[in-house]
């Protein structure tokens, strides 16, 4: 009890934009996963690290920079998705690896301070002012836009032809899940690294998924499974210290999954 | 009566086989259009393209007295994945998505006119099961009950008799039937009920990739289209 409250003196802030953040993402991941996207905020994690590390090396916001770039990135992955161009899934192995090494390269050209652990895991304690007003911000757009067009977001992932043939501007909300999830992950690229992003998307959504049939309830219990998961594992790698804190959030992720998974059984 | 859709020579292919050719009808304030035709006819594309949902080779579709959000469908096969969690309401209120505008939430107005459908169809009972263990005919209740309530001016349905039981096939040609006559709800239906599609229909459009028959169902069942389809039946006499 005594180091929560001193984790909290400590870190509040920290920890409080990254449950925003925890939030934002379970609940796009939910309808990324249903539609088949889980790979998508894999992919934009590692575009928002090249921007990241261009902007660092540039001595512009990096966030200025990362921001559209990832943005515009989200939109080509939802469209190759859609059209097979390309395969979507090659998509975004091509775009991922291609911005990881760019942004290895530059970081490593420019000497930025940016390390691949940065990268892997983030920096959640090491965030500033700025940074903290700026994902607090974004975060809270992310949950009041999603909370507004809930229904129609529902209607388009359930049955896109239905959705559109009656009236529901399909490709409008498309290209806003592309940007609240762009945006989700440039936040908590930042603060939380590209591993703990990709899995925030994905493992609250799909262990909701094995417990609850409709898809409020499955969108609700992601939320609260990831904020649950991710206040968890801050407080445990904290409490033990060494234990690098995004890891250790996904590994507490992976346990309840496990858990729910074993215990769901019977009704698979 | 005002027009509500007006299709001018619109033809349609996939890659480069020609699904419906050239084909002009209009769809006026309480119309109850029959569309039939063998499998393959281009019925189902007939459909997709006046909602919008496939693109037009030609020709052109002009919405006069209509918005989209006005319009409820039944497609003829909704692929939803298997593991898709929905309760039965969430699928049903989803017809009502576009009609609630800015609003984020549904009004009481469309939860008051889902009871209704819902009694109508007999669905009260599963109302919050989910949707993916629902059996086929359980399903096509579901996706009936959405069509019906997004329907404000127009009502397209694909074969929605498919996999009905005879009670709900008959209450449901009743509800449509009340629709179009009570609200003017114009109904476009494909079906494969011949005799059922003549006698509840005011018009038929015959399709065979053109449009060989458009028009009074009371003179389509002079046509040669008419007999050869009815050939088929088993109870020809
Ligand atoms: N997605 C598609 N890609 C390529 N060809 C298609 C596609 N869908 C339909 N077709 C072709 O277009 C033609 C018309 O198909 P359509 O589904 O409109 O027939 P239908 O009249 O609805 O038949 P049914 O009574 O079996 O439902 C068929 O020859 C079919 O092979
Ligand atoms: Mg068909």
């Amino acid at each position: 009890m005594h180091d929560i409250l001193l984790l909290l003196s400590l870190y509040g802030e920290a920890v409080f934009a990254g449950v925003l953040i925890a939030l934002s993402c379970a609940l796009l991941g939910v309808n990324l996963v249903l539609k088949r996207y889980s790979m998508i905020g894999d992919g934009l994690s590692h575009v928002s690290f090249g921007a990241l590390s261009i902007g660092l090396a540039v001595g512009v916001a990096p966030m200025a920079i990362a921001l559209p770039v990832v943005i515009i990135a989200a939109f080509f992955l939802l469209r190759a998705s859609e059209k097979e161009h390309l395969h979507g899934d090659a998509a975004i192995a091509l775009l991922s690896s291609g911005a990881l090494a760019i942004g290895i390269l530059v970081s490593h050209l420019f000497q930025t301070n940016m390390s691949v652990e940065d990268y892997m895991f983030g920096s959640l304690y090491a965030i500033d002012r700025g940074d903290f007003i700026l994902s607090v911000v974004l975060a809270l757009c992310v949950l009041v836009l999603f909370v507004l067009f809930y229904n129609k977001i529902f209607a388009v992932t359930f049955d896109e032809s239905f959705a559109k043939a009656t009236g529901v501007h399909v490709s409008r909300y498309n290209s806003l899940v592309a940007v609240l999830t762009a945006v989700t992950v440039v936040v908590g690229m930042r603060m939380m690294g590209a591993l703990l992003i990709s899995s925030l998307i994905i493992f609250p959504a799909i262990t909701a998924m094995r417990i609850f049939k409709s898809f409020k309830s499955v969108t609700i219990a992601s939320g609260i499974l990831s904020v649950l998961c991710f206040l968890l594992g801050v407080i445990l790698s904290f409490t033990h210290r060494g234990l690098p804190t995004g890891a250790t959030i996904v590994v507490v992720n992976l346990v309840v999954f496990i858990l729910v998974t074993l215990f769901s059984k019977k009704r698979v | 009566m005002s027009i509500l859709l007006e299709a001018k020579n619109i033809c349609v292919s996939y890659e480069k086989a020609l699904a419906v050719g050239d084909v002009s009808f209009r769809v006026e304030e309480g119309d109850y259009i029959c569309v039939l035709g063998e499998n393959g006819a281009g019925k189902s594309t007939l459909l997709k393209a006046l909602l919008g949902l496939i693109p037009l080779k030609s020709g052109e579709i002009l919405p006069h007295n209509i918005k989209p959000s006005q319009i409820g469908y039944l497609p003829q096969q909704t692929q939803v994945q298997k593991d898709f969690p929905a309760s039965v309401r969430e699928v049903i209120l989803s017809g009502r998505a576009a009609k609630t505008g800015k609003l984020p939430f549904f009004r009481d107005k469309d939860r008051a006119d889902m009871k209704a459908y819902v009694q109508m169809l007999n669905l009260k009972d599963i109302l919050n099961r989910s949707y993916r263990e629902l059996s086929g005919g359980q399903q096509q209740r579901v996706l009936l009950c959405r069509a019906l309530l997004a329907a404000e001016k127009l009502l397209v349905l694909d074969e929605p008799a498919a996999g009905l039981d005879a009670v709900i096939t008959h209450e449901f040609y009743h509800i449509v039937g009340h629709l179009n006559k009570e609200k003017k709800v114009a109904v476009i239906m494909v079906s494969h009920d011949i005799r059922c599609a003549v006698r509840e229909a005011k018009h038929i459009l015959h399709l065979k990739k053109e449009a060989s028959y458009f028009g009074p169902s009371e003179d389509y069942v002079k046509t040669r289209d008419y007999h050869y389809l009815l050939g088929g039946c088993c109870d020809h006499a």
